[in-house]
């Protein structure tokens, strides 16, 4: 029994960790990507992957985020098959895909569905960044459209998580135009007096950022989070002067007055419960 | 004719060898008129084979041609009465946009475009067609009055792209091109919209979404620069003749994926080779999707164009 329960153990604590550096038992302990300092990774896991020490916050699987944020058993995926083709042939693409399915265990870069936040309905979108890096094909928005859809039919608010480093190269120009049919999407919703509340976290760049995630009725992001349109190095090319340290970060887009709110992860859950009840009031008032 | 592209130059050498043909015939006592018509004969195959198979990457090439008409050449041509209006109300006037009212035959619309410049003085002016958040702030302001005062409204593509410098990011530039995108979904007048060189990634989408979504023949629409695709991709930006390929850049390709109404035909050789004929095209174009677009009532227009949009994209 006991050796049954140590290769148990032992199984579990080799799965493989994007955060553990080999100087560090897998598993069992993890690493602060910015201070460095070491932590059980139990103690990481309930600070939802933020550092204990120094508040940087690790990007967040899209599956723990909503098992935090909804109430338990509410939550209800939509669109889970929905999957990447490969529109142009492009070398490679189908590969890579099926890599990051099984690595991840999604069929794509988000998920979308309902559920209850403390008591409040609502539909919710979001996104992982280990899958392809968080970057948006057709398959991505078509489960961002059709969520936004049912959000209007069924009259819930809109709540989306961006975490992409932008559009998908291997699907081209069908992925600048996924920028198009979710903001033709949000454009009806937001008419229909929907609400749309998107958190941008780490990081949200280039096409996702310029549509969807900058298109909500509030903006927030995650502190430290990379959010920008164009890539650093491509700037400092182009103008060809230093950029500053805190360029495009959450930080730099709320001084310049791009975000709302910068919101911890620890706060996003009551933050995001006030909201959906003042616009439930405002609505059952109306 | 200045500028020669490297696949054209079988073409010009041919056409030279003619000319020198027939100014020799003319000084001369020989006759060379056989010469010159089996020559001549061999060079509208030799056309005919060259620009009938353009390649993207032959394309990519006509498509950034320094002499390929912008904008303003178009709203020369196509429209009388233009008047540009300028700034976006909030913190300058960008150049790289221009935005103005004019007649189209008799009907008053409105005309935005990107504009690149003819000489290095203009195009330093225009910062080469890639607009700051103030450009799309100024289109999206213009569009706004049109819809108010029931104008259509004609778009103009052509632009490398939203550009990458650090007063765009601090203007927020993505959240200008979200705005545009979104606005541009609920417009209640048509929009037309027309790629007539590059159409570079979220700047050239910001003035894209419309009814109807034409191409001209050697224009491209990508995500990316072929030598920004190149660099990504296999880090290397002297492959981007393979990435013009790979990336599906073309009228031709948009066509077949779905993205595009229409492939505007060139003159040929290219737009360059006769702005008037190529104007006419454009013209035609217009008006048919004009047309099609007045017989809409606004809500039948919204639907219509969220259908467009809705279907974009291949999955499973």
């Amino acid at each position: 029994m006991a050796k049954f329960m140590f290769s148990k153990r032992k199984k579990y604590a080799t799965i493989p960790s994007e955060h553990s550096k080999v100087d560090v038992p897998e598993g069992l302990m993890q690493k602060c990507d910015k201070c460095h300092k070491i932590f059980y990774r139990k103690e990481m896991k309930k600070t939802l992957n933020v550092c204990p020490n120094c508040g940087y916050h690790h990007p967040l699987k899209a599956w723990d985020r909503i098992e935090d944020l909804f109430d338990e058993g509410t939550f209800k995926e939509w669109d889970k098959q929905l999957t990447s083709v490969n529109p142009l042939d492009f070398p490679d693409y189908e590969e890579k895909i099926k890599k990051d399915r099984q690595k991840t265990g999604l069929n794509e870069g988000i998920i979308t569905g309902e559920g209850l936040i403390n008591g409040q309905a609502t539909s919710v979108a979001v996104m992982d960044s280990s899958f392809r890096m968080g970057s948006m094909g057709s398959a991505i928005g078509e489960k961002i459209t059709r969520a936004i859809e049912n959000a209007r039919e069924a009259s819930l608010p809109f709540i989306i998580f961006t975490a992409s480093g932008g559009a998908r190269m291997q699907e081209g120009v069908l992925s600048l135009m996924q920028m198009a049919k979710t903001s033709v999407a949000i454009k009806r919703f937001s008419d229909s007096g929907g609400l749309m509340i998107s958190i941008m976290t780490h990081p949200t760049t280039g096409g996702v950022s310029a549509s969807f995630a900058s298109l909500g009725d509030y903006n927030f992001a995650e502190p430290g989070a990379l959010i920008g349109f164009a890539g650093r190095r491509i700037i400092e090319q182009t103008i060809r002067e230093k950029l500053p340290e805190d360029f495009q970060t959450a930080e730099f887009q709320l001084k310049h007055g791009q975000l709302d709110r910068i919101v911890p992860r620890e706060e996003m859950k009551d933050l995001l419960t006030t909201l959906l009840e003042m616009h439930q009031k405002g609505r059952n008032d109306a | 004719m200045k500028h020669i592209l490297e696949f054209e130059k079988p073409i010009i050498n041919l056409k030279e060898k003619i000319v020198e043909l027939k100014k020799f015939t003319s000084e001369s006592e020989l006759d060379l008129t056989e010469e010159i018509t089996t020559l001549e004969k061999r060079l509208a195959e030799l056309e005919e084979d060259v620009y009938g198979n353009l390649k993207p990457w032959d394309r990519v090439q006509m498509a950034r041609h320094p002499e390929r008409p912008t904008t303003m050449d178009y709203v020369e041509e196509i429209f009388t009465s233009f008047i540009e209006f300028h700034g976006d109300r909030y913190f300058g006037d960008d150049e790289a946009i221009i935005a103005g009212i004019a007649y189209y035959h008799d009907q008053p619309v409105t005309v935005i475009g990107h504009q690149r410049g003819k000489d290095t003085k203009e195009n330093i002016r225009r910062n080469f067609g890639m607009p700051h958040p103030e450009g799309y702030r100024k289109a999206l302001r213009h569009m706004k009055q049109a819809e108010k005062f029931n104008r259509p409204i004609i778009c103009f593509i052509d632009t490398k792209g939203a550009y990458p410098g650090k007063a765009a990011e601090e203007r927020g530039q993505s959240e200008a091109i979200a705005k545009n995108l979104m606005e541009m979904a609920g417009l209640t007048v048509p929009i037309i919209c027309i790629v007539i060189g590059e159409g570079g990634s979220g700047g050239a989408l910001a003035l894209g979404v419309g009814d109807r979504l034409h191409m001209l023949e050697n224009s491209t629409y990508s995500v990316i620069s072929p030598e920004g695709a190149a660099a990504l991709l296999w880090k290397d930006s002297r492959q981007a003749k393979r990435a013009a390929e790979t990336m599906k850049i073309t009228a031709y390709d948009l066509k077949d994926l779905h993205v595009i109404d229409q492939i505007i035909p060139e003159a040929r050789g290219g737009a360059h080779r006769d702005v008037k004929q190529q104007a006419e095209y454009i013209d035609l174009v217009i008006k048919q999707s004009l047309e099609q677009l007045s017989s809409y009532t606004k809500d039948e227009l919204l639907e219509k164009r969220w259908e467009k949009y809705k279907v974009i994209g291949e999955f499973e």
